[in-house]
């Protein structure tokens, strides 16, 4: 159902990846997961090794933050992450690159799967791995489902369906043992299901060495499944759908019909987490853009500073009018390269000011092409309609709050109305109202059994 | 570095526009455009020419000193229907007839509302019908294409049969027995411009939808319908009730179909809006055939499904993802 044919524009995609030498000095952000920020637990002046732990989770969906780098810890304190918002970032300057004792740094891959699946489950938490699909959010809590729910089969998404982006196929391509090891731990880990790696057809080669692959480590039940081309495919709730052929339910998550889904990256750093001890401390980056002078796909530690990576590659080009974190439909808008990079920062991308244009609005002509490029099978031109006007109540009965922001309407405009910047709006209102209302019922609860013990009083 | 543009995503956009879907039923247009001028020569081009020039000059002048807006007729749309207007038209239509039409299709039917997307009839059916109920003689005089039969002015294929029916003691056979379907095809047969030539229509009608300007859903269900029509009345009554290839064929009914109804801005959103849509034009076009004063229906029935299609977008919604 509905989705966008752009042009892939993976000119990055013969790349191999190359690890960037370290930088002077990195920040590494406490609040780099969706949930609650983590709790440093070094102090100025300290000295850390490559992986040791520098902040602890702040609750239970929450994850621990490792050094990248060997050094001195210069400051902990506020400082303007990529969106430009201030988050508490922990500063350490480089001295050498001294890993933790107790990290396997070897090339050797290990096939044995541990046999302790909590152990696992606690392994992948005390390496600080989260969704590297985007979301950042931490894995131990998806690998562990609510009681009463049941995963039957673990996706691993290697779509790569926005434009530009190659680090995920360079990762299957150069990692891809240490990826299906990831996935085969993946799998035992939440019961033994069935594991499907779903990889776009844009990438044949990545299909055939992955299907390689899991016929040499002779892993039962992982299969390849080549997805159509088409974004966005890589979608959370799209990919169960192409491979499950069920819809995860409005507001639900997809374990309600059986299904964990897992990044690419993720998996390689779920190995790394349980086969060597090696927490997230480093991520693959795509720099790219045609207007940039040298594309690369870059093993980036985390916390390095954005304009440390781009003058490593020759410096922003005069014709760079937007430099974007991540692809061109989801990626965020940079405007400060002193932000330094997440474990969630999949790409540096940066577009001219005529790739990035937006037209003048005009009328909207009623063509209907929104609702057909609508992967959520909404209508962007009746939402657009209703946000202007501000009813909340219609927005919410014609499942605003179901938007996933891809941005196939705005894309697909002729009209180039800004229908995902106004949608967004109407989105947040309809979120506040149930917000709202869920907070009023819960206070009438807590009314009423107050009131009934009060009686019995 | 220091006018980095910061918006939010998507920071890409497809190429398609306003103007470039426009620009497309354009080309799709021109085989018909052609055909019509072959067959009916320079008055065909003239009065095309009066109806395009005066469409755009009009939607200038209108945003510019009545609105005092943008001016939108770069995006073709008032070309578009310009060129629907003429092939509505005979050939023989007066220069002024045909600006006059214009005036009401773009001036009131179009820039009324607010212009591109606004409207809620569609401005070159609209044009039409206000000519045809205010100039009948000038709109009911159909030329034959040069070199046909005696170059005589006749009626179009519907009408003469109406008027058949009408003086009695003829049957619908003997009358149709005058037409066969090769020349309905192929453009040789009187008519408004945009009758004569079925396939040059059907061929900009393929060309839109490979070109994915326009979903083939509205257009078919409209074909089917009157097929389906014209079969069970054909069957009761054949003395009384013309066949279905006849129908497909004759009266603007491949040119209604296949550009007029799939106008986006007066037809529904959804597909199965978009099928009613079809079906109440289908069938709504052989009860005016078949029963009304006109010989022919598809312009009133595509306004009469024009007025509706609020309602068949406020009724038909699209599936949305993991909902009932």
């Amino acid at each position: 159902m509905g989705g966008v044919h752009p042009h892939d524009s993976k000119i990055s995609r013969e790349c191999a990846i190359e690890p960037l030498p370290l930088a002077p000095v990195v920040y590494i952000s406490v609040a780099q997961h969706i949930g609650a920020p983590s709790v440093p637990v070094v102090a100025v002046g300290d000295k850390v090794k490559v992986g040791q732990v520098i902040a602890e989770p702040g609750g239970f969906v929450s994850a621990f933050i490792h050094s990248s780098v060997s050094g001195t810890v210069k400051s902990i304190g506020p400082r303007a992450d990529l969106a430009g918002r201030p988050s508490i970032h922990i500063e350490i300057e480089v001295e050498g690159d001294e890993w933790l004792e107790g990290i396997d740094t070897s090339d050797k891959l290990i096939t044995e799967l541990p046999e302790d699946n909590k152990a696992t489950i606690e392994k992948i938490r005390l390496g600080g791995v989260v969704g590297l699909g985007g979301a950042t959010f931490p894995t131990h809590v998806k690998l562990s489902p609510p009681p009463g729910s049941k995963c039957e089969r673990v996706i691993i998404n290697g779509c790569e369906c926005e434009p530009y982006l190659t680090s995920d196929f360079r990762t299957l391509l150069e990692k891809g043992e240490q990826v299906v090891v990831g996935a085969a731990i993946l799998k035992k880990v939440m019961g033994d299901v069935p594991c499907t790696i779903a990889i776009e057809e844009n990438k044949p080669e990545a299909i055939a060495h992955i299907q390689e692959v899991i016929a040499k480590l002779g892993y039962q039940g992982i299969e390849v499944m080549p997805m159509k081309m088409r974004y966005p495919q890589g979608g959370e709730k799209q990919l169960i759908d192409a491979v499950m052929h069920r819809q995860v339910g409005s507001g639900a998550l997809p374990i309600s019909v059986g299904a964990v889904v897992q990044n690419v990256a993720t998996a390689l750093a779920v190995y790394d987490a349980v086969q060597k001890g090696r927490p997230i401390v480093d991520n693959s980056v795509t720099v790219t853009g045609e207007c940039f002078p040298k594309q690369a796909n870059l093993l980036v530690r985390v916390g390095t500073p954005l304009k440390y990576i781009v003058d490593y590659l020759g410096g922003v080009p005069a014709d760079a009018a937007k430099i974007i974190s991540g692809g061109p439909m989801m990626g965020r808008a940079v405007a400060n390269l002193d932000a330094a990079t997440v474990k969630g920062t999949g790409a540096l991308l940066f577009l001219t000011e005529q790739q990035t244009r937006r037209a003048p609005e005009g009328n909207c002509i009623r063509c209907g092409k929104c609702a057909d490029a609508c992967p959520m099978g909404l209508e962007p031109f009746l939402l657009n309609k209703l946000s202007r006007n501000g009813d909340v109540e219609a927005l919410e009965a014609n499942a605003a709050q179901d938007c996933i922001e891809c941005g196939c309407c705005l894309y697909s405009c002729p009209a180039h109305i800004p229908l995902l910047d106004i949608i967004r709006q109407g989105k947040g209102a309809v979120l506040g109202a149930i917000r709202a209302r869920a907070a009023a019922a819960k206070a009438a609860a807590e009314a009423a059994k107050a009131a009934a013990e009060a009686d019995k009083k | 570095m220091s006018n980095l543009i910061i918006s939010p995503s998507p920071h890409i956009h497809s190429k398609d526009s306003t103007k470039s879907l426009m620009r497309d039923v354009v080309i799709a247009l021109i085989p018909a455009v052609i055909c019509s001028v072959v067959f009916y020569g320079w008055q065909e081009l003239l009065v095309l020419g009066v109806s395009v020039a005066s469409c755009v000059l009009l939607e200038w002048a209108i945003t510019k000193f009545l609105m005092k807006a943008p001016c939108t007729v770069g995006d073709f749309s008032a070309v578009i229907t310009g060129i629907l207007l003429a092939l509505n038209l005979p050939y023989t239509t007066p220069w002024w007839v045909v600006f006059i039409g214009a005036v009401v299709a773009i001036g009131v039917a179009k820039m009324t509302f607010g212009g591109i997307g606004q409207n809620i009839w569609n401005p070159a059916l609209v044009g039409r019908v206000f000519l045809l109920v205010s100039f009948p003689t000038y709109m009911t005089t159909w030329g034959a294409p040069a070199g046909v039969v005696d170059a005589v002015s006749g009626p179009t294929p519907l009408g003469a049969i109406q008027e058949g029916l009408l003086k009695g003691g003829a049957s619908v056979q003997d009358l149709t027995a005058a037409y066969d379907y090769k020349s309905l095809l192929f453009a040789n047969l009187g008519g408004s411009a945009g009758e004569v030539c079925a396939l040059a229509l059907l061929a900009g009608f393929v060309y839109l939808c490979c070109r994915k300007v326009i979903k083939p859903w509205i257009t078919l269900s409209i074909f089917a319908t009157v097929a389906l029509t014209a079969l069970v009345f054909n069957l009761a009554n054949p003395a009384r009730f013309t066949g279905p290839l006849f129908n497909l064929l004759t009266g603007g009914l491949v040119l209604g179909a296949c550009f007029m109804a799939t106008d986006y801005v007066t037809s529904p959103m959804s597909l199965w809006g978009g099928v009613i849509f079809g079906v109440g034009i289908g069938f709504l076009t052989m009860m005016i055939r078949y029963f009304g004063a006109y010989p022919e229906g598809v312009s009133f029935a595509i306004l009469i499904m024009n007025s509706v299609v609020p309602l068949l977008n406020r009724w038909f919604h699209q599936k949305k993802f993991g909902r009932k």
